[in-house]
Formats: C-alpha cells, structure tokens, sequence
C-alpha cells in the first residue's frame, strides 16, 4: 500500500549498511533531520529566547511577528508566541514519545500472545482489537476523556489508549507466521519456556515491524493530541500545548492569523517528518514491499 | 456466496456485542456511573440515591445490568438526554442529516479527485506528478483537519471573501443555493485526508491491476496500450475500491466531529461535543455507540458490495 514513489530507490542498497541507507533514503534522511532540530529547538530553544512561555504582558497584546524582539509576535494575552511554541513542542512532542510507547507495549504483548497462542485465546484477542477499532478514534477519545481529569499523564494515556489497536494486529500477524518457523521449533526442543521464545527468539524477527509502526504511531499521536487539546478535552491553559496554541486562534483569526498559522505549521511539519521517517524505514527495514 | 455472506454477518454480530460491552463498560466507568446526573445535581439524600439504585435495577449483578441494557438498546430506548428530556434517538436522529450530506458529498469529490490522481501516479509511475501527488497525500495526511479548516476561512472567508465562515445556511435564507454555499469549505476540509487515502489506495490498486496476466495477455494479444489501461486495468482495479468506503467510514465519522465543529455545522459531531459540554452522559454515550454500529455496518456493506461485485471471491 504504501509503495512510496518519493523514496524509490534508485540503486542497489541490498549490500549496504543500514546507516548508510538512511542516510540515502530520500523519505527517511529529511524527516529524521526535520525531527532533530524541531526537538532541539524545543527542548534547547528557550535558552536563546528572551522570553518566558507563561509571561502575560497586556501592554503589548497581539504584536505582529518582527516586532519587538518577538520572533513570532504575542498572543492575546501579550505572551510571546515563540516562547508557548517550544513550551508547548514540549508537552506535544513529550506526549507524542510516551503515548507511542505505552501502546506498541500494549499493542506488542497483546499481539505477541494472540499470535503466539493462536486458538481461542488469540480469537477472542484479536475480536477484541476488532472492536475498539470499531469506535471512530475522536470519538472514544472524547467520551473517555469525559472519565478522567484532564492533563499531560491523562492525555498520553488517552491516546495510548486508542493507539495500541493497529500494533496488536501487526504483531499477531508476525507472530502467527512465526511460531510455526524452524528455529522456534528448534528452541522448543532445547527445552525453552514459551516466554522465552517469544521474546529471546521470536521479537528480533517481529522488530522491524514494530520500529515502523511506532514512529507512525509517534505522528498520530502528535495529530491526536492536537485534536484532543483543540477540542479542549486535552492539555489545559496555562500550560501550552500545539493543540490548545489553537484553542483561541478561530475568534482572533481575523485580526491575528499567526496566532492560528504558527501552531499549525509546527503540528504539520512535525507530523510530516514522523509520517516520512517512518515509511523511509519501511523501505530501508522491509525492502520487499 | 451464500456462506460467505452467512460467515460475515455472523462475525459482525459478535462485534456489535463486543463494541455494546465495551460501550456499556465506559458508561459504568462514568463517575457516579450511569446515576451521575443524580450525583452531580446533589439536591437527593443517600435514601434517594439508594431507592433509585433500586429502582433502576443498579443493585443487580453486572451481566443482569448489561444484558437489560442490551435489551433496551435494542428495542431503540437509548435513554433520555440529561438537558432536556428528549429521548437520545430522536436527538441523534434530528442532527444526522447535515453529517450525512458533507460525509456523502466528501467522499465523491475524494473518489474523483483522489482516485484520478491515483491512476495517472500508477500508469506515469516514478514521475514527477507521481512524487508530488505521493509527497502531496503525505502532507494531506498530516495536516490537523481542524487545521486546514482554519486556514480556509482564514483565505476564502477572511481575505477573499467568496465562502462563509460557517455554519448551515445564512439567517433568513436556507435556500437550497444557499446551503449549497455553505457546505464547499466544510465539505473541501474534509475530503482533504479522503482524498490522499483514495490516491495511495487507487494507485496501489492500479499497480497491481497493471501487474496481472490478464494485463500481459491482453498487450500480447495486440490490445492498444489505451484499451489495456483504461477498460482491462481500470476495471479490476476499482473493485477493491469497494472496501476502501467501509474501511474509510471511521476516518470519515471522525473527521465530521472536527469538520462540524470548526465551521459550526449543525451536525451529529457538534451534537457530541455539546454533549460532552454538558456532561450529556446519555447522548454522549448514544452516539459512540451509533457510531461504532455505523463503522461496523458499513464495513460489512462494503465487502457484501465487493463479494457482490468480483465474482472470483465467492467462494471462501
């Protein structure tokens, strides 16, 4: 499906290392270098900026972008958009790293033992996949957020928990045409508990998969929060987040657009980069396909 | 054929009561759980809470509790909504139409659109329109749907002025015209993502139709390389289109939530979203549900269309 055109590779790269594929691979080697220095801004950023993220200053409310040291201009209530920019990156890019992490945990051990098990067990598994994803993702989203109080932990455990679906699937497959392979056999025989199996012998082979799905999952979940923090069921004022940079921007749209295009542009560029890092390793890890 | 079909209902059968178990789950997990409104509006003693625990069977073993409110579910009593008393149906009922109009009329210009775009990338393979149209549905793919949303009222209703900057129809007018007006930003917003799933999707699809030996066949025997792409490709490779308007369904559902909001469109999602608002438990937890049954009813249209349509998978 996705057999990506931008990142066909024009030459041999059977016999190269994988480091110096990535390092060719038109898909792979911009995004990881977009996602490099969008982190470093973040994390490094304010370092360089005068500006604190949480400073109201109402004197100088919705100054344009150049003016006044402020890169990117203020917000409504005078703060300096650069400054919530990197505090939010933070939080969005924090979110997106944890939310992916709990759920390739929950999506690979799922799946591992429903493919592994197989029989009843991994039936009743995998319907059970098959109908969380039955639920549109913003909407269980939102009807879950209603359960909980809202903040980073309850956002990243949101998204988590509407994420984990499409990895289980994924591992199951593996592992469904894996166990039956010779050395899975083999270290049967030699006595290996089925646990040990599954994660000594098996996983190596299910890895490269994974890789790939948990950078996509790194994009949807950056996509989601920012839906989830727009809607206002995410992160919430003050603190700043890509999302809820959003919240305000519809009403001061006409009178301060970057307020609405900055935020926008960070998510998107953001969400680009995981997308094409991601399907440049699909090439580089399963050249198959 | 006949088992086929027999098989698929059967599986989404037992999906429909797995999706409700959940469903009926996340309702118990509702602080104060489906009492909440009681709770929250704390004018009731203990007495009173524990005589409507009572009352409404809350006492009850949880399977007794489910399967009563699977019973109700089916016979079509979703409850009443917490804000006005209006049974859950009928509300859901009064706000579907305007979803149903932008989803219908998004995924006939992605098809268009997405699918042209998809079969010019698969027989120009590798060219430049081929790279930008897969960079394109990358970037697609990757914008907020709120997003985009913005950007277009900010361009087309701000700064150009040719489309309004929401809602269904102009106070005083709602002439079809009007309403038609209304609907190109929102209905362009949310084609956005449809369209690049339909590109990627439609090229893919192509590739492989052009890589049959039907295909070889049919160049061997002389047919012009015009006839080979657009009557012996193309036809094979819309069918698996087919499935691609059930598997596309949540994404679309999804993306009418955001697409309502931003433009303040009176459908099913803004519906949602005020019920969230107000802590609507009923309404909120009526149209998750809808919304799953939605997902899965059309996914199963989907393949009986598809089973329906490709005579070589009747027997499975």
């Amino acid at each position: 499906m996705s057999d990506l055109s931008v990142s066909a590779p024009a030459r041999d790269t059977r016999s190269m290392h994988w480091s110096s594929m990535l390092l060719h691979n038109r898909a792979a080697l911009p995004g990881i270098v977009v996602i490099a220095v969008m982190t470093t801004l973040c994390f490094l950023g304010p370092a360089l900026n005068p500006f604190n993220a949480d400073h109201i200053d109402m004197r100088s409310r919705f100054m344009l972008p150049l003016t006044n040291d402020h890169l990117l201009g203020t917000d409504e209530l005078g703060r300096d958009v650069l400054a919530r920019l990197m505090a939010g990156g933070r939080i969005s890019l924090t979110i997106g790293f944890v939310s992916m992490l709990i759920s390739v945990v929950i999506g690979s051990v799922v799946g591992m033992i429903a493919g592994y098990r197989g029989g009843v067990v991994g039936a009743v598994l995998m319907r059970f996949v098959d109908a969380v994803m039955a639920f549109p993702t913003i909407f269980l989203v939102l009807a879950l957020a209603l359960l909980v109080k809202p903040g980073i932990t309850a956002t990243a455990l949101l998204i988590a928990a509407t994420s984990w679906m499409a990895v289980a699937r994924l591992v199951e497959g593996q592992y469904r045409s894996l166990r039956n392979s010779e050395y899975a056999a083999a270290a049967r025989t030699y006595g290996a508990s089925d646990m040990r199996i599954m994660v000594a012998e098996l996983l190596p082979n299910a890895m490269s998969a994974i890789v790939i799905v948990a950078t996509l999952n790194v994009a949807r979940a950056i996509l989601l929060e920012s839906y989830v923090s727009y809607l206002g069921y995410g992160i919430q004022p003050p603190a700043a987040s890509w999302g809820n940079m959003l919240n305000n921007a519809q009403i001061y749209l006409t009178s301060a657009p970057w307020l609405a295009i900055v935020p926008g542009l960070a998510i998107t560029l953001t969400v680009v980069s995981f997308n094409f890092a991601g399907e440049g390793l699909r090439d580089i890890l399963e050249p198959r396909s | 054929m006949a088992r086929y079909l027999l098989g698929r209902c059967w599986q989404s059968a037992v999906l429909l009561l797995l999706v409700s178990f959940i469903g009926f789950g996340i309702l118990h997990l509702a602080p104060g759980g489906p009492l909440s409104q009681f709770v929250l509006s704390s004018n009731l003693t203990q007495e009173d809470i524990d005589r409507l625990t009572r009352q409404l069977g809350l006492d009850q073993p949880f399977v007794v509790q489910y399967l009563d409110w699977l019973g109700r579910m089916l016979l079509g009593d979703w409850g009443r909504s917490y804000r006005d008393g209006v049974p859950v149906l009928l509300k859901i009922a009064a706000h579907i139409q305007p979803t149903f109009e932008i989803m219908s009329f998004s995924t006939v210009l992605a098809a268009v659109f997405g699918g042209a775009i998809g079969i010019l990338g698969a027989i120009r393979r590798y060219s430049l329109l081929d790279t930008l149209s897969s960079v394109g549905a990358m970037i697609a793919l990757s914008i907020p749907t709120f997003w985009f949303g913005l950007m277009m009222i900010y361009l087309f209703s701000i700064k150009l002025g040719w489309l309004p900057a929401g809602n269904r129809s102009t106070i005083g007018d709602g002439s079809l015209g009007d309403i038609l007006h209304h609907m190109i930003a929102p209905v362009i917003v949310l084609a956005l993502v449809e369209t690049a799933v339909w590109a990627q999707f439609m090229r893919s699809s192509m590739l492989d139709a052009l890589e049959q030996d039907y295909i070889r066949t049919a160049r061997a025997k002389g047919v012009p390389a015009r006839g080979v792409i657009w009557s012996h490709a193309l036809r094979n490779a819309l069918l698996p289109m087919i499935t691609l308007l059930g598997l596309q369904f949540p994404t679309l559902l999804g993306g009418a939530l955001v697409t309502e909001t931003v433009f303040n469109w009176p459908g099913m999602g803004r519906l949602f979203l005020d019920s969230l608002e107000y802590r609507d438990y009923p309404v909120v937890m009526g149209i998750l549900m809808l919304s799953a049954v939605m997902v899965l009813m059309g996914s199963l249209l989907a393949d009986i269309l598809y089973a329906a349509a490709d005579p070589r998978i009747k027997m499975d």
